[in-house]
């Protein structure tokens, strides 16, 4: 597990937009890394930052504008500092990305076939035959039927469905490494989803690839994800394997999240917990620990404090950045498990002024200003 | 089933097709796409009637039949007993104070042009109501409390709102004329996760103080689960099963059902893996569909006299009425749902 082995690893990635409002932090000091044959599950409401790191990592941020630092190694290259045409080598041959919608993302006017062949032909020194063979075994591959025919079908003679097949077909053209899944199944209806999540699964087993799947369902990525990361303002504020952010979450934003969504295996009655407010701006964002204004157990300190991505003591591979101390953060989920309102919980942290919380934020108090 | 209560509609043996033309000055119809074909159900006072399906499915056609934004063609809605498919004028103006509606998008739902205090306004303007300036403006600002907005930013525009607040001005704006019936058109699936909790919350609590009866469209199964008394599903154009929430998540009838039970993602990777069942392909065009049983094509029971003889909507037991010859039995449901939905099965 060490660093060595990861296929892809990020190491405090920032990157700026520099509009005529302000700088945009979109993503703001974000570190994670995948192996070979995993899958991580990048999980953020709108203006969290996860589409922008992940569509940094195959240089489609780059622009006058933008200001990017920190390091995405691959395979031990930096991508960051990779020129164009190099960078354009490994996009679409050792990373692969899918995105949201399949109908903006086909072009209108090319057959499907030949849109794969191109996506064979640009990495491939093959005939075109060869390509249009490799389209039509592509087609198959994920379970497009009849794939003899369908190559030769225009994208608007597809349905939803069989666009993001074929939006994956391209994408898996090349047997990438990696393989980017930006919110592949939004636009879909859940059976659709459901068959598209199976092969997502079906074809990393076989395939042996990394995936990344970027998202704001929870249910998608507990059926895939073997860890999780949490964005928040542009940060990852929560980061654990599968079962343990579900388990055992840390962070008041996860929390939120798990119970602000109605689910089919609690009961009705329950009622839902809304996280109050909205999400931040990203260009005045709130000081100390963003998620601050939002969050129902805040304390004076973490208006001021900016809380770092630490480990959970006692729970490996486990990071949460929250200034509450943990044995409270234990008694608050448990409570919230329990069917009790935040507003009761919330005694919990006023009860107990916690000296050595309050203690440690007096030092930090510049670094956060 | 015989729900108790009175029904507030009914809507009886409801057809919509939309004509498929061939040619721009002499335009023949080829065919038509059978949005909706022929369903029959009651909405009972005072309840909320979830109606889910996949796209296409023909659950907003029914929707805006019920409110006659469409015109159908063939069958029958009433409300409070009395035919309104042919109401004209005044009558259907009149009616139309009853009945309002919620939409998807909230940010073209909204007139970028008007205040919020004027959009809110509206309702009362075209009917003729609290006429007086000063009135008006507080029964607005009324409303503006009641669905969780601030009354002070009764001068503001659209723009200076987020999505969950616009959603809660749609609000404002179909309850100003105290309607019986609220028909919400997938209200919180353009919202962010944080927010939708927030609305689905405000819905609820609305639907129990003032005592509406709501259609509530969405495809999103738990958030159906979460806000229904009673949930129909439909499948290209036609109702496939209707039942009381807990008959219906506890134990679905018909296959369909099961597998769109079976497909929704559960948030926890522990109870996750449960069976999954897998429909094959795409739903099929409303313009061509299968013929008798419509889900026969991707239906994991179906036998020979599914595409032969169209099932009849018929009482399961346990308040469900079903359309199937073979329904899924106690142990085939059980198989495709997340195991807290069984052990609560009625």
């Amino acid at each position: 597990m060490s660093a060595r082995e990861s296929l892809l690893e990020v190491d405090n990635l920032k990157v700026e937009f520099h509009t005529d409002d302000g700088v945009v932090y979109a993503v703001d000091g974000v570190s994670y890394s995948i192996r070979p044959g995993t899958t991580l599950g990048i999980v953020g409401e709108s203006g969290s930052g996860k589409s922008v790191s992940a569509l940094t990592t195959l240089g489609l941020t780059r622009g006058k504008r933008t200001r990017v630092s920190g390091r995405i190694l691959f395979e031990g290259r930096d991508l960051l500092t990779l020129p164009d045409d190099e960078l354009r080598e490994i996009r679409g041959d050792d990373i692969a990305m899918i995105f949201q919608d399949p109908l903006s993302s086909l072009h209108p006017f090319y057959k499907v076939g030949y849109q794969l062949m191109e996506a064979v032909l640009m990495h491939r020194s093959v005939s075109k035959a060869a390509a249009r063979d490799r389209a039509i075994d592509l087609l198959e591959l994920v379970g497009i039927p009849d794939p003899h025919r369908r190559v030769d079908s225009y994208p608007h003679e597809f349905s939803g469905g069989m666009r993001q097949r074929a939006m994956i077909a391209m994408a898996l053209a090349n047997e990438p490494k990696l393989l980017i899944a930006d919110e592949p199944t939004t636009a879909l209806d859940v059976t659709v989803q459901a068959q598209i999540l199976a092969l997502l699964e079906d074809l990393q087993q076989r395939l042996g690839m990394a995936v990344i799947i970027i998202t704001h369902d929870l249910g998608v990525v507990a059926e895939i994800a073997d860890e999780i990361a949490v964005m928040y303002a542009g940060r990852i504020i929560e980061h654990a394997s599968s079962e343990r952010i579900f388990a055992t979450p840390q962070h008041p934003y996860t929390w939120g999240l798990l119970k602000s969504i109605p689910r089919l295996d609690t009961p009705r009655s329950e009622d839902l917990v809304p996280i109050s407010g909205r999400p931040p701006s990203l260009i005045n964002r709130p000081s100390g620990c963003h998620f601050h204004p939002r969050c129902p157990y805040v304390r004076d300190g973490h208006k001021r404090v900016d809380p770092k991505l630490e480990p959970v003591p006692g729970e490996f591979g486990h990071e949460v950045a929250c200034l509450l101390p943990a044995p409270l953060r234990k008694q608050i989920w448990q409570g919230l498990q329990a069917g009790r309102t935040p507003d009761e919980l919330r005694r919990l942290v006023d009860d107990k002024p916690a000296p050595e919380a309050v203690a440690a934020a007096q030092p930090a108090d510049e670094a956060g200003a | 089933m015989t729900p108790a209560g009175k029904p507030l509609v009914e809507v009886r043996n409801l057809v919509k097709h939309f004509p498929i033309t061939r040619g721009v000055i002499r335009q023949k119809k080829v065919g038509a796409v059978k949005a909706v074909d022929d369903v029959t159900f009651d909405v009972i006072s005072g309840e909320t009637l979830g109606i889910v399906g996949e796209t296409g499915c023909g659950k907003s056609t029914t929707a805006r039949l019920i409110v006659r934004l469409l015109e159908a063609t063939s069958g029958e809605v009433r409300f409070e007993g009395e035919d309104i498919t042919k109401k004209k004028g005044a009558e259907l103006k009149a009616l139309r104070r009853e009945m309002q509606m919620i939409f998807q998008d909230p940010y073209s739902s909204l007139n970028p042009r008007k205040t919020i205090g004027s959009i809110i306004a509206e309702p009362y303007a075209i009917h003729g109501l609290e006429k007086g300036e000063g009135a008006r403006k507080k029964r607005v600002q009324d409303l503006m409390d009641m669905v969780g907005l601030n009354p002070e930013h009764y001068n503001r525009y659209p723009h200076e709102f987020s999505g969950g607040q616009r959603q809660r001005i749609g609000v404002a704006r179909a309850l100003a004329l105290e309607p019986k019936l609220l028909v919400a058109d997938e209200p919180v699936s353009a919202l962010d996760v944080s927010i939708q909790a927030q609305v689905l919350n405000m819905l609820r609590r609305l639907q129990a103080d003032l005592g509406l009866t709501v259609i509530f469209i969405a495809h999103d199964l738990s958030v159906v689960r979460h806000m229904c008394d009673r949930v129909a599903v439909m499948y290209i154009g036609k109702i496939v099963e209707l039942a009381p929430g807990e008959s219906l998540y506890g134990f679905p009838r018909h296959p369909y059902t099961g597998a769109l039970l079976s497909a929704v993602p559960v948030p926890d990777p522990v109870g996750a893996h449960r069976k999954r069942e897998l429909l094959t392909g795409d739903v099929p065009s409303p313009a061509n569909p299968p013929s008798a049983c419509r889900f026969h094509t991707r239906c994991p029971k179906a036998q020979h006299i599914c595409s032969e003889t169209e099932p009849p909507l018929v009482d399961k037991g346990g308040g469900t009425v079903a359309a199937c010859h073979y329904p899924l039995t106690r142990e085939e449901a059980d198989s495709r749902l997340p195991a807290a939905l069984t052990a609560a099965a009625p």
